[in-house]
């Protein structure tokens, strides 16, 4: 897979204040990266950057092979954004602005198509200020990508959002993905960021400081997994025995076992061995949460 | 071209769509006009007060409709243009915009367009308002005068615009520009007769950028002349604005 943006050793500062100290990440044609992280690490500026939309004082960025330092104009027609604060005027009209961003593109798509596609038909004639927060997303989302962009950049989208229009959001997401473009996700949500990324920088304090899939990611820094069962068995101390198990204990019936790596179908088996099959046998795994917490020492709505 | 012209459309049905820009451009000059026509009538005036003869010795309404012509333009391109730019910027809209591809010149020159067109429609009205009810009488040149209007619209659109992009925040914006077209009405020949105004505001009116406005727009309407100093000096603060204003343009 060709990396259709790449980012190095990222650096930008407003004064005496850091926003992006050294940010690095390649993100892989078709794929959905996020750039996860509390509100002032450094996302917001780095994708901004990214888009031309800022010029960073240290670093490179290349995007569809474009550098934004110097072809930003270029650049903007093959992009779609969403940003954050942003918005279009309170008394602009749905069709309008379909309308207008669509011919802003030369070779002007079909805005009639995309407002079909975007399920905002209905609203065709009503005025941005009057649109719930969830259809002035979908109607962001559209605009974004109403010019066919081939990376989709969306900043903060859900922020605001009840859990309904968030869940509707996240399908909007996944559609457009499925419609062949890159997008780049910056979310302080770690839900989003594990039920929507492929792949995840986590941002803390203007650096990177893990990069991943949320799988890998945790994996990697989620510490121990946690397998719970109940047995009226007496005695289960040959769980010890198994290579990646780090402790057992029991309390009454309730059975806790502490391990990593493989560990749940090594357990699983070893019950079955011995003839133990119960019926509430699970895993408590660590969440992004959890990475987040054991990589940066603080949680992500701090 | 398409999205200079798209963005022109979708920006002065915008316009249109703001109440309180609506009623300063289209209603308010109509108003004060036409007070001051039922006030003044439209004698010119013999030298009767003390010697001084006020309004040039022009009929007043003849005078002021011309002026208000003038206010009219104002009213877009103080009250309209700098708060609508400077909302804009304040919303997002701006950065919205350029994230996708607007361009500055496009930006700019939309507005420009906008404010002229505006001015248009608010001037027409307010003559074709002003004809039947009024004692005003045609213009000596209506063909330096239109020219007039078309020269003094577009440069004091662009000062205008050079407001809006100043401005730090659409309250700033709104307030001064109703400011500035309060005082400019009273001191640029659309309020008391510029004769009696004390020294203090003569000084003041003197070098208020919309005085040069509404004497290019009067000069034709009463003597059938072109003024000549006062296009170049529109001319001037036209250029100057157009050119400070792409500059210090910024998207947020």
């Amino acid at each position: 897979m060709a990396s259709v943006i790449s980012v190095e050793n990222l650096h930008k500062t407003y004064g005496a204040f850091v926003a992006v100290d050294d940010v690095s990440f390649e993100v892989e044609e078709g794929e959905i990266f996020g750039l996860l992280g509390p509100n002032g690490a450094g996302k917001t500026t780095s994708v901004e950057c990214a888009q031309g939309l800022r010029v960073p004082d240290e670093g490179n960025i290349r995007v569809l092979g474009l550098d934004p330092r110097t072809q930003a104009s270029q650049l903007r027609r093959l992009i779609g954004s969403q940003l954050q604060e942003s918005a279009l005027p309170g008394r602009l009209r749905v069709w309008e602005a379909l309308n207008l961003f669509a011919s802003l593109v030369p070779g002007g798509p079909a805005w009639r198509e995309v407002m079909e596609r975007w399920s905002l038909t209905d609203k065709a004639s009503a005025s941005y200020s009057s649109l719930s927060g969830g259809q002035r997303q979908r109607l962001l989302v559209a605009l974004a990508v109403v010019n066919e962009p081939r990376v989709v950049f969306l900043d903060e989208m859900t922020t605001g959002l009840d859990p309904a229009a968030r869940r509707a959001t996240w399908r909007l997401i996944e559609a457009i993905r499925d419609g062949g473009a890159t997008l780049v996700l910056v979310t302080h949500f770690m839900d989003e960021a594990e039920q929507l990324c492929d792949r995840l920088a986590i941002v803390d304090g203007g650096r990177v400081v893990a990069t991943g899939s949320p799988q890998s990611l945790i994996a990697e820094h989620g510490g121990e997994l946690l397998i719970r069962f109940s047995t009226d068995r007496p005695d289960v101390s040959f769980l010890e025995d198994i290579e990646w198990v780090d402790t057992v204990s029991r309390r009454g019936p309730q059975v806790a076992v502490a391990g990593h790596g493989p560990v749940l179908a090594l357990v699983g088996a070893e019950l079955v061995r011995h003839g133990i099959v119960p019926t509430d046998l699970h895993m408590q795994q660590a969440t992004l949460e959890d990475v987040f917490l054991r990589l940066t020492g603080r949680g992500l709505e701090d | 071209m398409t999205s200079l012209f798209k963005t022109t459309w979708v920006e002065a049905k915008l316009f249109l769509r703001e109440p309180v820009t609506v009623l300063f451009t289209f209603a308010l000059p109509l108003m004060v006009l036409y007070v001051l026509g039922g006030v003044f009538g439209n004698e010119a005036d013999a030298g009767g007060n003390g010697g001084i003869v006020v309004y040039g010795g022009y009929g007043p309404t003849n005078w002021y409709t011309a002026a208000y012509v003038g206010m009219a333009i104002a009213g877009v391109a103080m009250i309209g243009v700098p708060a609508h730019i400077a909302e804009y910027r304040d919303r997002g809209v701006l950065r919205r915009l350029r994230a996708s591809s607007v361009s500055r010149p496009v930006f700019l020159s939309s507005q420009l367009i906008v404010a002229f067109l505006i001015s248009t429609i608010g001037s027409a009205l307010l003559l074709v308002v002003a004809f039947p009810t009024t004692s005003v009488e045609a213009p000596a040149s209506v063909g330096l005068f239109l020219m007039a209007f078309v020269l003094g619209a577009v440069c004091f659109s662009a000062f205008g615009i050079l407001l809006g992009t100043v401005l730090p925040t659409a309250r700033a914006a709104q307030s001064a520009g109703l400011l500035l077209w309060f005082l400019f009405m009273f001191v640029s020949g659309s309020g008391p007769p510029p004769e009696v105004l004390p020294e203090s505001l003569a000084t003041v009116g003197k070098y208020a950028p919309l005085t040069p406005v509404v004497k290019m727009l009067q000069e034709p309407w009463l003597s059938g002349e072109w003024a000549v100093g006062q296009s170049v000096a529109v001319l001037a603060i036209g250029v100057v604005s157009a050119g400070a204003a792409y500059l210090l343009f910024k998207w947020e």
